[in-house]
């Protein structure tokens, strides 16, 4: 059914996005498909990384982790955005043109009052994006 | 499952750069959680330390206002007066250091590793180093000072130079020239090399300690070759909130003001009533606008009016220009900088001078105000020159502003000083700058004189309030950044927070009063920054030379 299955991922809080790492696997495995991680950093040093090559570095490391673990073909895609807390959203949905994902796997949290104010990150991939979207709450 | 977090291992920079080890990791003193649905992530204790001290001196201001304008009334000028020698060879100390840095080795180390690329565009880059430095000082000075300095009745002329009216205002003819030219030269001291150097020495420090050392974009920083490990305790702690405090204040109490300022240009321009009532409607106003630019986000914000204020700006500029005479100016820009050149090194002499009421009143003034403003401009011009070398980014950040600054100063200040050469009983510039003082009104009045001045006043107004809307917009980003102990991906509402907490501040200190008091506090700042900025200096040029370069 789909090729091509992208992971938004938050390397700074990967225990909470457990479930969608596990649907991406379980779907990847049941139609063949590769998966592509990707991150969102930024230019200036964070808790993760020093740099945005650093950055990248990991996210590699991350996907290789989650190649062995679930036994599935995966990449990794780090992109460097000028102000991530803004622009996640499009970033993330430039990165899926970008790799040429069908399906995008997304965990996000019990929509709440906020989310009328700021839409959650799944609720605004799945809106806009013209791959199909998972989200796993 | 590999989480990562945990692991900061060794880093592989964009090329080479001497990253600097450090037991800390960058947010772990941070506090994560929520607050109703509003996710946070903020330093502790730097956030409820800068908040909670201007609650304090807010309602400090509010319950005793006559003690407190008595107080930093008295304090600021104390400081300028007293310190003037320091704040006058600090600045000088500031712009060799950069001059420097543009012919030494060292200046070919590159912002964020030897293969960095840089993260915007020349002009992007120059929007924002326009909108963010000194936009609203260059609507409202451009005409004021030029004009002050060169009709000044009150003992205040720069170095003590001749002055082109007699006692009863009656024009010396003999004395235009040399007036003139001091006054062009007067002011774009004021606003070329020394006020851009204080910007570029911070933000040179910052972009180096973060981009290439990989520590917290966070003024702290900058001090860890002295520091070492402690720079994350007190000490960093104190630098840190110092800097939110003076760019909190600095920019609500310019907020406040400068409502008070729009106010008297709406009526000047089309008779809106002058009132506070008007006046907090502008700042609620600005706020919503800079609430929208912050939810845009940085390229689809702050970047994006950058762009449409200084294509707005060049169209005043060009208007004033060939309206004014364009031969006749770009004659006065070459004798601006002729005059600059000439002058620059007594002007900024520290020592042995007698003009007291121009050196402690205006060049002590202005140093002690941009230096307050440093960390936040500094900051702000890091956060967006990464990819640049310190070669190309001195060059860029002291030489090309300073010529624009020259620039305007020479067409907006020449048209101005036309204005009150021309007829000096009717001039509008001459009875609002020197009859009476009124600094808000000195921009429309020198446009009054000039044709289509509906329209030109009306793009004046939007200008100033774009201009605030962007500073509003880049200080909340500073502020929410050095809260969140220099990390740049915080959840959005925080910024949101700051941003209305600024507009609220200057709504209080506006209906309560304090806000000048307020503002002569924020300048006091500028005495213990100085010998911040200084430090920098030095561990700019440390951090540098262990750069591969």
């Amino acid at each position: 059914m789909f090729e091509k299955i992208m992971v938004p991922v938050d390397l700074a809080h990967v225990g909470k996005i457990e479930k969608a790492l596990g649907t991406a696997a379980m779907l990847a495995r049941q139609d063949g498909a590769s998966v592509t991680y990707v991150a969102v950093g930024s230019a200036a040093p964070s808790a993760l990384a020093h740099s945005p090559a650093e950055f990248a570095e990991k996210l590699g490391d991350f996907a290789k982790a989650q190649a062995d673990a679930h036994g599935i073909t995966a990449e990794a895609h780090a992109v460097t955005s000028h102000d991530p807390s803004i622009d996640l959203d499009d970033t993330l949905l430039h990165a899926a043109k970008d790799i040429g994902a069908d399906c995008i796997v997304v965990a996000s949290h019990i929509p709440n009052l906020a989310d009328h104010l700021w839409p959650s990150h799944g609720g605004s991939l799945a809106r806009r994006s013209d791959a199909s979207v998972f989200v796993v709450r | 499952m590999t989480d990562v977090s945990d692991d900061t291992g060794v880093p592989a920079p964009e090329g080479e750069s001497a990253i600097i080890e450090t037991d800390y990791d960058i947010g772990q003193d941070n506090i994560e959680g929520s607050l109703g649905p509003f996710g946070f992530d903020i330093h502790n204790p730097v956030f409820a330390i800068s908040g909670l001290s201007v609650v304090v001196f807010v309602f400090y201001a509010l319950a005793l206002p006559e003690q407190a304008a008595a107080i930093f009334g008295e304090l600021r000028p104390w400081i300028t007066n007293t310190f003037d020698w320091f704040f006058l060879s600090a600045a000088n100390i500031f712009v060799i250091f950069c001059l420097a840095l543009i012919v030494l080795p060292v200046g070919k180390v590159r912002l964020g590793g030897q293969e960095a690329t840089p993260d915007y565009s020349y002009l992007g880059w120059f929007a924002m180093l326009f909108a963010a430095g000194m936009g609203i000082g260059l609507m409202f000075f451009g005409v004021l000072e030029p004009a002050y300095y060169f009709g000044t009745p009150w003992g205040d002329e720069p170095l003590g130079t001749v002055r082109p009216f007699d006692e009863d205002g009656n024009l010396i003819a003999a004395n235009v020239a040399e007036a003139r030219r001091m006054a062009l030269a007067a002011t774009s001291f004021h606003w070329a090399l020394h006020p851009w150097a204080i910007y570029a020495v911070v933000a040179l420090a910052l972009a180096l300690f973060s981009y290439n050392k990989g520590l917290p974009l966070s003024i702290r920083s900058a001090f860890y070759p002295i520091l070492g490990e402690r720079v994350w305790g007190w000490w960093g702690h104190m630098i840190d909130i110092v800097a939110v405090f003076a760019t909190l204040f600095g920019l609500a109490t310019s907020l406040g003001l400068g409502a008070s300022q729009a106010n008297a240009g709406l009526e000047f321009v089309y008779g809106v009533p002058n009132n506070v009532s008007v006046q907090v409607l502008l700042i609620t106003g600005i706020t919503a606008v800079a609430l929208v630019s912050v939810l845009r986000g940085l390229d689809g914000g702050v970047k994006v009016l950058s762009e449409i204020n200084m294509g707005l700006a060049m169209l005043l500029l060009l208007f004033v220009l060939f309206t004014a005479g364009a031969a006749a100016i770009m004659l006065e820009f070459g004798k601006g900088i002729g005059a600059y050149v000439r002058e620059v090194v007594p002007l900024s002499n520290p020592f042995g001078r007698e003009d007291d009421g121009f050196r402690q009143g205006w060049t002590s003034f202005y140093w002690a105000w941009w230096i307050s403003w440093s960390p936040f401009v500094g900051m702000f011009i890091a956060r967006v020159s990464r990819g640049r070398t310190v070669r190309e980014f001195v060059t860029c950040v002291l030489v090309i502003p300073s010529l624009v600054c020259i620039f305007w100063m020479s067409v907006f200040g020449g048209a101005a000083i036309n204005d009150m050469v021309g007829n000096p009983a009717e001039s509008a510039v001459m009875a609002n700058v020197i009859t009476e003082y009124n600094d808000s009104i000195a921009l429309f009045a020198m446009l009054d004189g000039l044709p289509l001045a509906g329209i030109t006043s009306t793009l004046g107004i939007i200008l100033v309030i774009v201009f605030f809307v962007t500073s509003s917009d880049s200080g909340s980003l500073v502020i929410d950044t050095i809260t969140a102990g220099g990390k740049v991906d915080a959840p959005v509402p925080q910024r949101v927070f700051w941003c209305i907490f600024e507009g609220a501040v200057a709504i209080a200190l506006l209906i309560g009063g304090g806000l000048t008091s307020l503002q002569a506090m924020v300048l006091s700042t500028g005495l213990p920054f100085t010998i911040v900025l200084l430090i920098m200096c030095f561990t700019i040029y440390k951090g540098l030379k262990a750069e591969p370069h």
